[in-house]
């Protein structure tokens, strides 16, 4: 079977081998055109490795500052409700200095679909510890490993958002072909909560960073599978019409 | 040209009495400039505003050298009292008449917190003290002031009847406490 | 017919006239009457407004809606203004136009809530990071107010760049009979700049102009020169025999006006330039004159626009400043400094 790339994905990414934000970019291509909602989508795109994605990725979007990408995505849908607008960001960028943001789109269910790329690491800037790092975790700033004492747990962002009343929840994994296949159904389902009105919806995709981890591009899948998904459970966690 | 503060206890309405003659001014084509204190401000006691009335042109918003103060506080005669010009004119609550005064100026008495309990309509006491201002003769005539009151109110999307018949019992019950000195 | 309206009114209500359709900002003292004002007017219009989490949110909702084409903006005073930094400079980047108001409180940290004119740098030389200008307007009067509030719009439009109203709690908080512009309409969908997905087309993008130009840094300083040459606004009173030349902008430059009137009528020739736009400074308006002196007035304590005067006239004459801050001066404070500083030439020569 021949292998069709989406339309949107028009070059090259600019990621690392084996990162996990070319996959993310690719079913968040095919879902948006499979859909024919790539004629109407408009992205907010996260600094970070994310802020690479405006460079290979054919569809309109804007680049927000860094951790309000939901914020931007707020007035741009506000504006053009008949449009798919969406938030890409990092696990830097939407947890850590746009937490305020993530949070408050979703507390006022704004008709957004938020699309949270979970690496466990701030790769773009070399690999220090994220909100999401894992405990025990070595990265350029806790080379002793992620100290919770310190540090605080590691950011599980469902459990808060599974309190809230929101359109849409999910957590999938990009770490083989099966849970891709998965990640790519939750954001088909996120967009269609968007589109029904429903409210806010949120997709946390499971990450790999050979580059930051010190892992080969395998063995970081294998890293998710193994070990991440331990602090990190995948699934669907609320589907419904939110507070609509 | 009228420098004017409107001054009491929050709650007194004595913004929107400045807001009145605002109107009024406004009306009869003249300019004017409103600003209230705010904030910390109004924590010593009064809230009150600078109201600048002129044929020409206004420069700074802020009240100086004050033409005519209109106070239903004590507070509010203790500190603008002396930022009165010689030969202004002082209206006060009646309620206030115990108080010295400065001999250099006019003062205009009203019973307007009484009036207004006695109508019905316990925060009609600033028309009263509208309505004295009027009677004294320093800045607007009664029809004129009584016409600036209901576009006030009318603009406010409210009903002014109240308010314009404790006007009117102002006007009619305001008493020349003290008159004007012979230089003036 | 005439309104009396607060200067912040006003500028709601102004924006609206112009067209604006996106409001998103956040309550801070003396500057609230905007979000209450326009939360009731928006819906009437059809417009957005929200009530943002933070001023950070606030101006980054003003980027989303800007790119989509509508005309959108925000307002804010001193600690806030200081938030709105990080998206204006994003804004001005991408070159998407939007207006913001700081109506200026006095002092640095949380300061105070009274009148101040203490935010002239960072309005005028950016508070934010890289190489932009914002266009920057002073009112001095709540028609004024509205006057520019319109023109804002349309120069953000034009100049693809952020407008900032600098505006003061005694401008915004003062109400003044105000004449409102006519009702004007915006169709979000003209612009070039508006997002709405790439439909059959080729898709768009908003990120910093400089990624996909390659004589960016001619690019910049060519917008901005443009800028400083065709938009300066200022008012000249009196000043071609003036011995004396106050420059002073916003409340200060009222009661600067007063304080020249009083002084004229004393026989002192005295003369006053008003500057509307501080960025670009109008240096235009210091042309031809030869006064002894000049004086720059602020209700900042450090003379934050003093420098722009000594700039603007070439230090032809001496430049004095008169500062307030904490103190707010009146016009006859004014007028003794005039009489010092012309009493002082006069010995002098």
């Amino acid at each position: 079977m021949a292998m069709l790339r989406p339309r949107a994905c028009s070059a090259e990414t600019k990621y690392c081998p084996g990162c996990g934000h070319g996959i993310a970019n690719r079913i968040l291509a095919e879902v948006l055109e499979e859909s024919g909602r790539d004629k109407r989508a408009i992205g907010a795109i996260g600094v970070g490795c994310s802020s690479l994605m405006p460079d290979t990725f054919d569809i309109d979007c804007v680049q927000a500052p860094h951790g309000r990408a939901a914020a931007v995505a707020v007035g741009l849908k506000r504006c053009r409700p008949d449009c798919a607008v969406f938030a890409y960001q990092g696990d830097g960028d939407a947890l850590a200095i746009g937490l305020s943001e993530t949070m408050w789109a979703a507390i006022r269910n704004e008709r957004i679909t938020v699309i949270f790329v979970n690496n466990g690491t701030f790769g773009m800037t070399g690999g220090q510890m994220a909100p999401t790092t894992l405990e025990g975790q070595k990265t350029s700033t806790t080379p002793m490993g992620r100290d919770a004492g310190a540090t605080g747990r590691p950011l599980d962002i469902i459990k808060i958002l599974r309190g809230l009343d929101i359109a849409y929840l999910a957590r999938g994994s990009l770490s083989g072909s099966a849970d891709i296949a998965t990640a790519k159904k939750y954001l088909m389902s996120a967009f269609d909560a968007q589109d029904a009105g429903y409210g806010y919806s949120f997709v946390e995709m499971l990450s790999p960073c050979p580059t930051n981890w010190g892992m080969s591009p395998s063995d970081a899948m294998k890293h998710i599978n193994g070990v991440v998904r331990q602090t990190y459970p995948t699934g669907e966690f609320l589907r419904g019409g939110g507070n609509e | 040209m009228s420098d004017v503060v409107c001054s009491g206890f929050g709650g007194q309405g004595m913004l929107t009495a400045g807001l009145i003659l605002a109107r009024t001014a406004m009306i009869l084509g003249k300019n004017v400039t409103w600003i209230p204190s705010y904030g910390s401000e109004m924590r010593g006691g009064t809230a009150n505003c600078n109201l600048k009335i002129s044929d020409f042109k206004i420069g700074s918003p802020f009240v100086t050298d004050i033409d005519i103060l209109i106070a239903m506080n004590a507070q509010s005669v203790d500190k603008f009292m002396p930022m009165l010009r010689r030969g202004g004119l002082l209206v006060i609550d009646a309620a206030l008449c115990g108080a010295s005064f400065r001999g250099d100026i006019r003062i205009e008495s009203v019973d307007a917190t009484g009036i207004a309990e006695r109508s019905g309509n316990p925060r009609g006491a600033n028309a009263c003290m509208l309505g004295a201002l009027a009677a004294s003769g320093a800045l607007f005539g009664r029809d004129e002031t009584r016409g600036g009151m209901t576009a006030f109110f009318d603009s406010k999307g409210k009903d002014s009847a109240k308010n314009v018949s404790c006007f009117e019992k102002g006007f009619e019950l305001a008493r020349n406490l003290q008159g004007a000195p012979a230089w003036t | 017919m005439k309104e009396l309206m607060k200067g912040n009114e006003a500028f709601a209500e102004a924006a609206i006239r112009a067209g604006c359709r996106f409001f998103a900002g956040y309550p801070i003292t003396p500057q609230s009457e905007v979000l209450e004002y326009l939360s009731r007017r928006m819906p009437e219009v059809g417009g957005v407004f929200i009530q943002s989490e933070s001023e950070l949110a606030g101006i980054s909702m003003v980027y989303g809606a800007a790119a989509a084409g509508f005309r959108a903006m925000t307002s804010s005073s001193g600690p806030g203004y200081s938030l709105l930094q990080e998206g204006i400079s994003y804004i001005a980047s991408a070159e998407l136009p939007c207006v913001v108001m700081d109506v200026m409180r006095y002092g640095s940290g949380l300061g105070d809530i009274f009148t101040g004119q203490s935010d002239y740098w960072q309005a005028v030389y950016n508070g934010g990071h890289g190489d932009y200008r914002t266009i920057v307007y002073a009112p001095s009067s709540v028609q004024e107010m509205a006057d520019l509030t319109v023109m804002a719009f349309g120069k953000a439009e034009e100049r693809r760049n952020p407008v900032t109203i600098l505006s003061d709690a005694s401008i915004s908080q003062m109400m003044a009979p105000v004449e409102l512009p006519a009702m004007a309409c915006h169709d979000p969908d003209a612009p070039a700049w508006a997002l709405k997905g790439k439909g059959n087309g080729h898709f768009k993008r908003h990120t910093s102009v400089m990624y996909y130009m390659n004589e960016y840094d001619g690019y910049v300083r060519a917008k901005y020169e443009k800028i400083e040459k065709e938009d300066q606004r200022w008012e000249s009173l009196e000043t071609e025999d003036a011995e004396i030349v106050l420059v002073a902008y916003g409340i200060s430059s009222r009661i600067c006006e007063e304080a020249m009137r009083s002084a004229r009528a004393q026989g002192r020739r005295v003369g006053l330039i008003r500057p509307i736009s501080l960025y670009p400074y109008p240096v235009n308006a210091f042309d031809g004159l030869a006064p002894r002196a000049f004086l720059s007035v602020e209700m900042s304590a450090l003379g934050q626009m003093a420098r722009d005067v000594a700039l603007a006239c070439g230090m032809r004459a001496p430049v004095y400043s008169m500062l307030g801050g904490t103190r707010l001066y009146s016009c006859s404070d004014v007028e003794a400094r005039i009489g010092e500083i012309l009493g002082a030439a006069h010995g002098a020569f």
